[in-house]
């Protein structure tokens, strides 16, 4: 079958790209070797490991499972966006700096995505309720608690800066 | 020298990178003109390779090559033996090493038969449909009994048996010990152990530079020296022409360190032959069957004990699944058979095991490496006597412990490194009088316990002890340099997943030369920058480079005091190395930066005197007389659903003693993720095989890692026992959070379900609530 | 795991896309929350000629409560959206049980009901609530539209009654009467698993708290939803009491033939399906009483 292309634009941390896709071109793949955002991590192309979080349209999804055509026209965000222009960390990565909530890194950006869009959602959230929201991020790792623990602590920070 | 850094829970160099997504992983490297790679694997465990054709491959758009075995012509070649056997008199040991490409027969379901080259993976995996494969089938070897039997088919014909090695180890005469013993309990044990499915799979890129005649590589490997040292002399480059850098690696926990994996010989060869950049990436599916596993054993185990449950003696037989080949030696079995004797004092010990080739993929080790299994048989041994002496479990332990006089106490049998298993140092007992007293053990046994039971609630109590054999040679080295601008670079030749060593290394440099610890710039893994070194196994890294490093920088100081005090014309006591410079005690305005020492240690002119060297650097290199044995004890409370039997734990505890810790922290967190993968060993993750050799679970759906719900929060304690094998007196961590977990569960659920009811004897591993379900069914039935 | 090669069409209207559903039949797949379809494409289980991409079709999305004798939910809702409806979560409790189990948040986002119920998995939860809450099935094609009870549309594994040409718009569960209560749970390995056995309850009490109608339906024992409504006849008319419950956990035990996985046994499978039974309908009946 010929391949088959589509010309896409879209907004990846508030810059806008335009490029043609191939049909069946994974958002993963275009963030990372199209548009050279390698921070976003493939750890399992079905669904499962969360490495490849993004928010799309503020709403944290697998890239693994959707096609860059479908992304044409919506406003993504990644890991290369979370810190901002001056280099300062966003709470949730300072958090999980002081409390080593990453040891290879590679499930953080990931990690980061989900957690940030929690936490905007629920900014008081409980242990109970940090560890279900992040159940949909593998970490192999560091056994979850000092995520857990970075996670307690960036809301608390994020509530102290709002108050 | 001043601690400053050294033992304090320093926040870690690396992690800026990585969380902004900056660090760079295999799959991060771009290169101009680059192709990628996919391979052809076998969809059934064992077969008679008939044909092969490639050529409708060939002919699809963004082909650009298609290999099989038969085009790899003088540099198709079995793998090398990584580790070859210990010197154990009368072993038995048949090398079978991977080949880069099936050629005759496959082994093993994932096994690769052809590669294809093409523009994109997409297009690359698409040719894979294109090839047609003629196999004749054959009946697979799963079952390690049945594959000892003579109507067993083998794996490689021309052994005329499947026996990979056979091993036998004695202390003392375990008769004797049965002669004098007031109890003798025999029971078989399973233990398997699964895949380490790190979140970041396998990688290899490879570059040929035709014009520099330069080969590089970036490989996803815990020992890029090693892979260096390999693929020049398979290449016929000199190690000079070959350099091999291992990027940030996204865990590794063992199996990236086994090699040489096929895709490491063929993309070098492949890319020198196209002259194109290659890539290939496995993809999660692969990486089920393409990169090692370590898996299960069965133990025939005997205990031999006396009225008050002290260890007279043990007898253990096993059968070791090797998998399709066994380039890694003996390193697990022998693990298995090492670690079983644990903290205690075991007067005679008779351990066979006979390791077996099956169509499954390879075994190599995996965090624990084996020693998960040995800890499984003596711990479950040591409940069962305590059960039928009616000794509290945590006593008959006490009881059986080498006492802190008695080191370094031998246990004579040969230990993976090839010397005696003598552990070094320890003082075990007030570890576990510290785990009893963090997880509340008598107020849980004698008052809440009872009170939840009462409510019907099952809920039990285990504690389970272990050693961890770490930081074994041979040897790494350390480069420590002082730049111009004043900062400090370490570079060592380990590979690094994850450990922190970009910061713990940094810690010990920046002690002995008086510098921030963010001032120390750690490069690991690239042969370029330090030429020689082993790897990261067998939680050796900051033992063995650990020590390297301070050897290194502990020179420069010298050096750099030698200098400071030609400049100020004085003595060398007279000075201090601090805050980047290097002063006059007691006049800290008279200083000179160290960025500026540098300098001078390199002059634009005049002469450098002879017996010195120009810069202020120092390589240096250290190597263990023998293994450090760390040691710990875990314990846990935990519910089960009586009807469900699903799994709560309620409290978790691991006090853990690996010496001088350097940084508290990153200890922590090594503890962490391996119980996490414990937790996971012991009640999640299972390899299902088929009688075929299919893996029946070749998914994270269904091949279950513990998420954030399933591990609990942990309470961690240390004791300071120091190594007297370096001078830091470290021992490695890197494996004990995952040792124990596995009896801790069973007797723990033991305890919990064994109220009321005939008794139930957990003696496999993995758990799971449908396998908990049968084995009670099975115990209550009359 | 890249999928093999396709064509894309962003449908831009429900014609749009059910016209290309008639020109392309079986080859072409409709391309909804993507969380299960995408997965197969990856690892190359399913290779459709065609995807069309329904995301963009306007009103397929969200719940219609406006006739008030049933529940409407549009094919392209996602569970996100509907776990965010206070309402809707407290007149469809099953869902409110069971939405928390369907996979993560990030799967929750994006998968849909009418992609989950195209997709017929029998281990999810979603068909053996629809089953219990006896569901219509509202479906379209270029030429037509017809409807049919949930308990039919679910044919086998993975299958359903829904022809090539057809999608399926919507689905409508009668509004629960009063004093009615109802409950879903499941045994799942992991949270967000698929369900190893997951029961669906929904019973209504007559003004002497007895029972008037119970529906029971089961997943991840059976080829589809298993309707073992069946089983709870003798509890009609009858008051909730230990041993009535007792015996229709028995009932469903006996009514059901699971298979086994790799994550549990055929009869552990079979005892789960009892316990849940049995705690489930403890459960919706404590809900009628307390509602009551
Ligand atoms: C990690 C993970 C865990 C999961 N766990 C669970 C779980 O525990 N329980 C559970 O139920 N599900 C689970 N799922 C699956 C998830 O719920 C899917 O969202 C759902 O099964 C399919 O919905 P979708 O909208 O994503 O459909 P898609 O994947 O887009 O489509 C699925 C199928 O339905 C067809 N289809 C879609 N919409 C229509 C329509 N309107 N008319 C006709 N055909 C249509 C498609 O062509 C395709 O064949 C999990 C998925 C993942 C990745
Ligand atoms: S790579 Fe997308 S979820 Fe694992
Ligand atoms: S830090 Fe390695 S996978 Fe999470």
């Amino acid at each position: 079958m010929q391949p088959d292309h589509h010309d896409i634009e879209l907004k990846v941390n508030g810059t806008t790209h335009r490029r043609g896709v191939e049909s069946r071109m994974l958002l993963s793949d275009f963030l990372r070797h199209e548009l050279l955002l390698a921070g976003t991590h493939v750890g399992c192309e079905h669904g499962v490991c969360g490495a490849c979080t993004i928010l799309v349209n503020g709403a944290p999804v697998r890239s693994c499972l959707m096609l860059a055509a479908q992304a044409n026209g919506q406003q993504l965000s990644t890991v290369e966006g979370l810190a901002n222009d001056t280099g300062e960390l966003h709470p949730v990565q300072q958090a999980m700096h002081d409390h080593h909530g990453l040891q290879c890194g590679y499930c953080t950006p990931g990690i980061l995505m989900t957690m940030t869009a929690f936490l905007k959602e629920n900014p008081a959230p409980s242990e109970e309720e940090v560890r279900e929201a992040l159940s949909g991020n593998l970490c192999r790792c560091t056994g979850y608690q000092n995520i857990v623990d970075a996670m307690m602590a960036a809301a608390q920070a994020m509530r102290a800066a709002a108050s | 020298m001043t601690t400053r850094f050294f033992g304090a829970p320093i926040k870690r160099n690396e992690d800026k990178k990585l969380l902004t997504g900056q660090a760079l992983f295999i799959d991060d490297v771009e290169l101009p003109g680059m192709l990628h790679v996919a391979f052809l694997r076998s969809q059934v465990a064992h077969a008679r390779i008939q044909h092969i054709d490639v050529s409708r491959a060939l002919k699809r758009p963004g082909v650009v090559a298609v290999f099989t075995a038969d085009d790899l012509g003088a540099y198709w070649k079995p793998g090398p033996l990584l580790v070859p056997p210990p010197p154990i008199s009368g072993i038995v040991f048949n090398q079978r090493t991977q080949v880069p490409l099936a050629k005759d027969k496959v082994r093993h379901v994932g096994e690769p038969l052809a590669i294809v080259v093409a523009e994109s993976r997409y297009i690359a995996e698409d040719a894979l449909d294109d090839i047609e494969v003629d196999l004749e089938i054959l009946r697979a070897v799963v079952d390690l009994e049945h594959g000892l039997g003579t109507s067993s088919v083998h794996v490689h014909d021309d052994l005329g048996s499947n026996i990979s090695a056979h091993v036998r180890q004695i202390k003392g005469d375990y008769r004797c010990a049965v002669a004098k013993a007031d109890l003798v309990l025999k029971r078989r044990f399973h233990y398997e152990h699964g895949i380490s499915s790190p979140i970041e799979t396998r990688g290899v890129v490879a570059q040929w530079n035709a014009r520099g005649s330069q080969m590089t590589v970036w490989d996803t490997t815990q020992a890029p020296v090693f892979i260096r040292n390999g693929l020049a002399a398979m290449l016929g480059l000199s190690e000079r022409q070959v350099r091999v850098i291992a990027p940030f690696v996204g865990g590794g926990f063992g199996p990236k360190i086994m090699m040489f994996y096929p895709e490491e010989v063929a993309l070098p060869w492949i890319s020198m032959r196209l002259n194109r950049p290659l890539k290939w990436i496995e993809d999660r599916l692969e990486h089920f069957f393409a990169t090692t596993h370590e898996r299960g054993q069965i133990h025939d185990a005997e205990i031999a004990v006396d009225s008050q449950g002290r260890i007279l003696g043990i007898k253990d037989v096993f059968l070791h699944d090797t998998g399709a080949y066994n380039p890694y030696g003996l390193t697990v079995p022998i693990n298995s058979q090492c670690t079983l004797l644990g903290p205690y004092v075991v007067p005679a010990y008779d351990s066979t095991f006979t390791a077996v080739f099956t169509n499954l993929p390879i075994v190599t080790p995996y965090r624990g490496a084996g020693r998960q299994h040995g800890v499984f048989v003596i711990e479950r041994l040591l409940d069962l006597a305590a059960g039928e002496l009616n000794i509290d479990p945590a006593e008959i332990r006490r009881r059986n412990l080498i006492p802190p006089d008695a080191f370094p106490y031998s246990n004579e049998i040969i230990y993976q490194d090839f010397q005696p298993l003598e552990y070094d140092s320890g003082n075990y007992e007030p570890v576990l009088d510290k785990a009893l007293e963090t997880v509340g053990y008598n107020h849980f046994i004698k008052h809440e316990q009872p009170k939840l039971r009462a409510q019907g609630r099952c809920v039990g109590m285990g504690v389970a002890c272990y050693v961890e054999g770490t930081g074994i040679g041979p040897y790494e080295g350390a480069k420590v340099q002082v730049q111009a601008n004043g900062k400090v670079s370490v570079a060592t030749g380990i590979g690094t997943q994850g450990q922190g060593h970009f910061t713990s290394f940094a810690q010990i440099a920046a002690d002995q030369l008086g510098v921030d610890v963010t001032e120390v710039d750690v490069v690991t893994g690239d042969t370029d920058q330090f030429y020689w070194g082993a790897g990261t196994f067998a939680s050796r890294g900051a033992v063995v480079a650990g020590n390297a490093v301070n050897e290194a920088a502990r020179v420069v100081r010298q050096k750099a005091l030698k200098l400071a005090s030609d400049a100020f014309e004085c003595s060398e006591d007279d000075l201090v190395i601090a805050d980047g410079k290097v002063s006059i005690v007691g006049i800290p305005q008279k200083f000179i930066r160290l960025g500026e020492l540098a300098q001078r240690a390199n002059p634009m002119r005049g002469a450098v005197k002879p017996g010195t060297e120009p810069g202020l650097e120092a390589t240096q290199y250290f190597g263990p007389p023998s293994g450090a044995t760390a040691n710990g004890v875990h314990a846990v409370i935990l519910e089960i659903d009586p009807l469900t039997f699903e799994l709560k734990i309620l409290k978790y505890v691991v006090v853990h003693d690996c010496g001088t810790v350097i940084n508290p922290m990153i200890l922590a967190g090594q503890i962490h993720g391996g119980v996490a993968q414990g937790i996971g060993n012991a009640f999640y993750e299972k390899l299902s095989f088929d009688d075929q050799g299919q893996l029946l679970n070749a998914s994270l759906a269904d091949y279950l890692l513990p998420t954030a719900l399933e591990v609990p929060r942990m309470e961690l304690a240390h004791i300071t026992t120091p190594s007297p094998l370096n001078p830091l007196g470290i021992k490695g961590a890197g494996e004990a959070g995952a040792i124990p977990v596995g009896p801790l569960f069973a007797q723990a659920i033991e305890n919990a379900l064994n109220v009321g009811r005939k008794k139930v004897e957990l003696l496999e591993i993995p758990l799971s609530p449908s396998r908990l379900f049968e084995l009670t069914r099975m115990a209550d039935q009359p | 795991m890249k999928p093999a090669p396709f064509n894309y069409i962003a449908a831009s209207s429900l014609a749009h896309a059910l016209s290309l559903k008639a020109e392309h039949g079986d080859e072409a797949r409709f391309l909804a929350g993507g969380q299960s379809l995408i997965p197969a494409m990856n690892f190359r289980l399913a290779r459709p000629a065609v995807l069309i991409d329904i995301n963009g079709v306007g009103h397929l999305a969200g719940v219609d409560r406006s006739n008030r004798a049933e529940i409407r939910i549009g094919a392209l809702t996602r569970y996100r959206d509907l776990e965010r409806d206070g309402d809707f979560l407290k007149a469809c409790s099953l869902f409110a049980d069971a939405l928390p189990h369907i996979a993560h948040p990030q799967i929750r986002n994006r998968g849909t009901i009418g992609g989950n119920l195209s997709h017929a998995d029998p281990a999810s939860e979603l068909p053996a609530i629809a089953v219990a809450m006896e569901a219509t099935m509202r479906i379209k094609s270029a030429t037509g539209e017809r409807q049919m009870a949930a308990s039919e549309f679910f044919v086998g594994v993975l299958s359903t009654d829904l022809q090539a040409h057809e999608m399926l718009v919507e689905i409508a569960f009668p509004t629960p009467k009063p004093r009615t209560g109802a409950c879903f749970m499941e045994v799942a390995r992991r949270r967000g698993d698929f369900a190893l056995v997951g029961i669906a309850v929904v019973m209504t009490l007559d003004d002497a708290r007895r029972c008037s109608t119970v529906r029971l339906a089961l997943c991840g024992v059976g080829e589809t939803a298993v309707d073992v409504s069946k089983v709870a006849f003798p509890l009609i008319g009858q008051s909730c009491t230990t041993e009535t419950i007792e015996a229709v956990a028995a009932g469903v035990r006996d009514a059901i033939a699971p298979s086994g996985n790799v994550h549990a046994s055929a009869d552990y499978q079979r005892h789960i399906a009892g316990v849940l039974a049995v705690r489930a309908i403890s459960a919706a009946h404590q809900r009628v009483r307390h509602a009551a």
